[in-house]
């Protein structure tokens, strides 16, 4: 496992040299609360579903019309939350919520970085229209958050400088 | 494979929080080994998460999303020992999935 690994898993234990050194299973379990596969409860990711042409974009109209089909009006309802400088481009925090009603679905795109979207979430009826993630960005881009609601598209920007990209090269 | 989906889901009665770490290199296709070549680009493209069988979450990842990526989102309903099925599949077809008892 690499530094980065390990950094990410001490959100989740803060006591990660013992686990990891442990029995890793047996700890998580315990931890986590997992019990054994119940293999009726799982719903398999379909890779069919992939919307392979949007994220094969390199701006942001393309990505969006291959997305959604639509173009996005900017909306105060829409936080985005990104770091003013990211020293390491390589993981980037973003969150993303909004206060608009019917949200159907939130996508991430950076700009300038060599495909728009980053990332995309299917928001069904019941779930948060809030989703926190990590995402590289290969240099000093505006960040773009777009939500899907109600039929429409609403958009909020948000530039973040970075110092050193995450995309190698 | 090794179990490479760490989740931790909670529930206050209302809303269940989840937060999940995936073990998963997201190479970018941009990064060169130390010979010089590219490594080709190896992420997750489809995330999904169900409550009790019901998806309450579907992700769409790129090259872009960081290495061993990091996902926090709520959902409405959700009780301690509920079943949340976490699964995904990457470009190259690998997949793996878990479940977890909500807390």
């Amino acid at each position: 496992m690499t530094e980065t690994a390990s950094d990410n898993l001490a959100d989740f234990l803060p006591r990660r040299r013992q686990m990891l050194a442990g029995t890793l299973a047996g700890s998580l379990a315990a931890l986590f609360g997992a019990g054994p596969a119940q293999a009726d409860d799982v719903v398999l990711a379909d890779p069919k579903a992939y919307p392979t042409a949007a994220f094969a974009q390199k701006t942001e109209a393309d990505a969006l019309k291959a997305m959604f089909g639509r173009t996005a009006t900017v909306s105060p309802k829409i936080s985005l939350d990104a770091p003013d400088i990211a020293e390491n481009g390589a993981v980037v925090p973003i969150a993303v919520k909004t206060d608009l009603p019917d949200v159907t679905a939130i996508a991430i795109l950076a700009l300038d970085n060599p495909f728009t979207i980053s990332a995309a979430y299917r928001i069904p009826p019941g779930t948060a229209a809030a989703v926190s993630s990590r995402i590289k960005l290969a240099k000093t881009t505006t960040v773009l958050a777009v939500v899907e609601a109600g039929g429409q598209l609403y958009s909020a920007s948000r530039s973040v400088k970075v110092t050193l990209g995450g995309c190698g090269g | 494979m090794a179990n490479t989906i760490l989740v931790r889901a909670n529930a206050d009665g209302e809303t269940t929080v989840v937060q999940a770490l995936i073990r998963h290199p997201m190479d970018s296709g941009f990064i060169k080994d130390k010979d010089g070549k590219l490594i080709p680009p190896h992420y997750i493209e489809v995330l999904e998460f169900a409550h009790n069988g019901t998806v309450v979450l579907t992700a769409f990842w790129g090259p872009a999303v960081s290495k061993d990526p990091f996902i926090k989102f709520s959902f409405k309903g959700g009780k301690k020992g509920d079943t949340l099925s976490i699964s995904w599949v990457d470009n190259e077809g690998m997949k793996d999935s878990r479940t977890a008892a909500i807390m």
